[in-house]
């Protein structure tokens, strides 16, 4: 027996169980990346004027930007993805979904090129307190864009099929939560870009 | 009715991988359960040391080296690990985990979490934070030993640590994954009728609770992160520029802050010690109703006394942190607040007195540690104040003072509570009684050595004594006068540990052989009490539940007993 | 929402395309405007604003926070005002720190 509003939507709150819970696990994920652009404040606050603005010069703004279009793109395919479920689509929701698996996947090549570029001339972690914050926060960026592929990964081809055919309505749902959180992933690297490579 | 167990569970399935929120439950019960009992083993061998210092360890002295004798690194060793288990292992998960999972859903009328299979992952998280954190003793490194607290630059190169962080990162996945569901749960699936104000006021605690966790752990989940990057990719995000430790300068990059670790941590730290207090208040509050035969007074204030005292806890975390050289603006923002969040406890545990003015007392062995929490926690939140207030805080802080303070709100104080849910709701989880005799066994002389262990606290901590100190402050002048109370202290610990034995012996023998009772039988209000005892698997109740009075309707005038479930028309 | 049918869709899926062209813009927007000469604390406020209008549109339209519940609506303002103390309280302790 399934728990009640597992898909359809409780009349008092007008949600189902799915995306409450999203974003609830979404609000304990603000404050994680509160947690660490705290840091990043009061460690920026306690160096010396103009040492995270010279260490910060060190990284590729054209690469980043890119990386920034890539992610706002797949923002949108994992939408496109949801709608075209929404519409009963189910190949156009395929495309979609594979869309938004490759813009990640360029994504995480991008980062590739840039980490092991700053390896290669030396630059690591230890190097300085802004290059440990800025492999740690986008480090932890990077984990979570693999966590959302694989969630997303595993909705796109094996469990895909088979959820559609047999309960479209929870399918559906949660490809909207998976999106939810793709889109938090976005949001968290809105900010990232600046503030780590403009500012 | 249960269309999807068609098909047969096989053993895995029904106990060890389970997602009935009850299984896992018991599972969360028996498990931390365990880790309190281990805990406090380690602070027994501690409290050796402390009453005889440098004599053998009786026992367990074979495991401790050649002599014996309980060294200094393996003393902080025990101490930051009696703190971290007790608290991460033992207590959250036991009041959370394990009463929050089992009765929330009950209480509110339904047939398990909203999720749950993320119930059974948020165990399991657990139990390998369990594990990876047990291991540590096993190390070659030896287990943590830079206190639960874990403050750099000292964390950043002692033992243990690492490992210590990694467990951190699965028990905090686990709380996380935990108070997600119970938050939705109490949202989505409250039964028919069961509206905000006729919640039992256990199920507001767990729900506040839960927002805590969720709220305030992911910057220590930041903070732990940091930490590890600190230790394992010499990064220096807690080390000061300069830093010379054991005799050598430290070859980091430096630029980093001690001060922010703090921050992070208590962010957490202090909410968290509400998350150990709630579900023992919600406890309280049931066991208090139910043996006066009244309703609660003062429901209603004690709900929104529960929500500020939730939304506050965010706001004082720094008065762990009065003597880092804070400037008097914020010094003063957190003492007022500290001061302030002291009032919604005062209302809650006022009105859980007052409930008891014109009740028909019974004075069964839940009864008698909720009735001993009121004291006890009242003592814990008064020797809390000077604590919280700035200049009393410069002579108090990190001495004994403080071990004495948060001792008797957790451990006379929620750990009472949780001994009284015990008692409470054995019938409902076994169908069967346990044994009143053994169960003031236990009691009496816990309350007594309770006392015993942390009352000569506040003398040695206000004489100066320093906490975390290997040899309990001998070395020291102003120390002489109040050692002598080690030894006291460490009698009343021993003998507070046999005092548990009746407790072991009830459980394992009532499971088998104790009174066999109906599925009511304090004659209780709420409606965990009209499912079946123990609750049907998967589905808990025989029919749809609905819900039409409020949670604590007692001696009504006119009615025919003195009770009325919630359920009944 | 369940309540969505096809023409209505359609409609979203136009807001979608416009709200990604607008981040787009944005994002230009925010790389040429670090090429500016401004003052360090111009600078912060000056990304910072473009970087909340981007993440506001990605979180009013993609996820449709725009016509989202109450209750979830209540729970980000909390996590919103935690997250500020959780941000600008312990900088202030700094700031306001003695001198020792």
């Amino acid at each position: 027996m399934q728990a009640p509003y597992t898909v359809e939507e409780r009349p008092e709150t007008g949600l189902n169980n799915s995306k409450l819970g999203i974003w609830v696990f979404l609000a304990s994920e603000v404050m994680l990346f509160g947690g660490l652009f705290s840091a990043y404040v009061f460690l920026r606050m306690a160096a010396p004027a103009g040492e995270f603005a010279y260490w910060g010069s060190k990284l590729s703004i054209p690469m980043a930007t890119v990386n920034t279009m890539v992610l706002i793109s797949s923002s949108v395919t994992v939408i496109m993805s949801w709608a075209s479920l929404k519409m009963k689509d189910f190949e156009k929701y395929k495309m979609y979904m594979g869309l938004t698996l490759l813009c990640a996947l360029i994504f995480l090549f991008i980062k590739y090129f840039e980490y092991t570029g700053k390896f290669h001339h030396g630059i690591y972690p230890s190097s300085s307190t802004f290059m440990a914050i800025y492999f740690t926060l986008t480090g932890l960026h990077g984990l979570h864009i693999i966590g959302g592929m694989i969630v997303m990964g595993y909705f796109w081809l094996p469990a895909g099929n088979k959820m559609w055919h047999s309960e479209p309505e929870h399918f559906t749902n949660r490809i909207e939560a998976a999106g939810l959180y793709w889109h938090f992933v976005d949001l968290v690297w809105i900010f990232l870009f600046p503030i780590l490579y403009l500012l | 009715m249960s269309s999807d167990s068609h098909h047969k569970e096989n053993f895995l399935q029904k106990y060890i991988f389970s997602v009935d929120h009850k299984i896992i439950g018991l599972q969360y019960g028996i498990t931390s359960l365990l880790f309190l009992f281990f805990g406090f083993f380690l602070m027994m061998i501690m409290r050796w040391q402390l009453a005889y210092p440098e004599t053998p360890v009786p026992i367990v002295g074979g495991l401790l080296g050649d002599t014996g004798i309980l060294l200094p690194e393996i003393y902080n060793s025990l101490g930051a690990m009696h703190g971290t288990i007790m608290i991460f292992l033992g207590v959250v998960p036991l009041g959370v985990g394990a009463f929050g999972n089992y009765f929330v859903p009950l209480q509110i009328g339904t047939i398990d979490m909203a999720f749950p299979r993320l119930n059974a992952a948020s165990y399991w998280s657990y139990f390998v934070g369990g594990v990876v954190m047990v291991s540590s003793f096993f190390m070659p490194e030896g287990a943590a030993r830079s206190g639960w607290t874990s403050y750099p630059p000292l964390s950043v190169f002692e033992s243990g640590q690492t490992i210590w962080l990694i467990g951190m990162i699965f028990l905090i996945t686990s709380s996380l994954l935990g108070s997600i569901n119970i938050i939705v749960t109490i949202v989505q699936l409250r039964a028919p009728g069961l509206s905000w104000f006729r919640l039992p006021f256990f199920v507001w605690a767990q729900f506040v609770t839960s927002f805590l966790l969720v709220l305030a752990f992911p910057p220590l989940e930041a903070a732990a992160i940091l930490q590890l990057m600190d230790r394992v990719a010499s990064t220096s995000f807690f080390l000061p520029s300069g830093l010379v430790y054991a005799g050598a300068t430290v070859e980091v990059y430096g630029s980093g802050s001690p001060l922010l670790w703090q921050h992070l941590f208590w962010f957490l730290a202090h909410p968290e010690v509400y998350v150990l207090i709630l579900p023992a208040m919600g406890i309280v509050g049931e066991v208090l109703a139910n043996n006066t035969r009244k309703p609660l007074w003062g429901y209603k204030s004690m709900v929104y006394a529960i929500v500020f005292l939730g939304f506050m806890s965010f706001i004082v975390w720094a008065h762990h942190m009065f003597l880092t050289g804070m400037g008097q603006a914020m010094s003063a923002f957190f003492q007022t607040t500290t001061m302030i969040i002291s009032i919604p406890s005062i209302v809650i545990l006022t009105a859980f007195f007052i409930s008891l003015w014109g009740g028909s007392i019974r004075y069964n062995t839940p009864m008698l540690f909720a009735l001993s929490f009121l004291p006890m926690f009242g003592i814990g939140g008064l020797t809390g104040l000077p604590l919280g207030i700035g200049a009393a805080d410069i002579h108090l802080h990190d001495t004994y003072y403080v071990i004495g303070h948060f001792h008797y709100v957790v451990a006379p104080g929620t750990l009472f509570a949780l001994f009284a849910g015990i008692y409470y709701w054995f019938p409902k989880i076994t169908g069967r009684k346990l044994s009143e005799s053994l169960g003031k066994l236990h009691f009496w002389p816990s309350l007594i050595f309770m006392n015993g262990v942390f009352m000569p606290m506040f003398i040695q901590g206000l004489a100066g004594v320093s906490r975390r100190l290997w040899d309990g402050g001998q070395l020291y002048a102003h120390a002489q006068d109040v050692l002598q109370w080690n030894e006291f202290m460490s009698i009343s610990a021993f003998c507070l540990g046999a005092a548990q034995i009746p407790f072991i012996i009830n459980v394992f023998i009532s499971l088998f052989n104790g009174e066999k009772v109906d599925r009511n039988p304090w004659g209780a209000t709420t409606l965990e009490w009209s499912a079946p005892s123990p609750p049907l698997p998967h589905v808990n109740f025989e029919g749809s539940v609905e819900v039409y009075r409020e949670p604590y309707e007692y001696s009504v005038p006119g009615a025919e007993k003195d009770f009325t479930p919630q359920s009944e028309k | 929402m369940s309540d969505h049918d096809h023409g209505h869709i359609e409609e979203h899926i136009k807001v979608y395309l416009t709200v990604f062209g607008a981040l787009a813009v944005l994002t230009l927007l925010t790389v040429s405007a670090s090429y500016m000469d401004v003052s360090n604390t111009e600078a912060i406020f000056l990304a910072l604003s473009i970087a909340t209008v981007k993440a506001s549109l990605v979180a009013g339209y993609f996820m449709h926070l725009i016509t989202e519940r109450q209750t979830i609506i209540y729970i980000l303002c909390l996590t919103f005002v935690f997250f500020l103390v959780c941000m600008f309280v312990p900088l202030i302790t700094i700031i306001d720190h003695t001198a020792l």
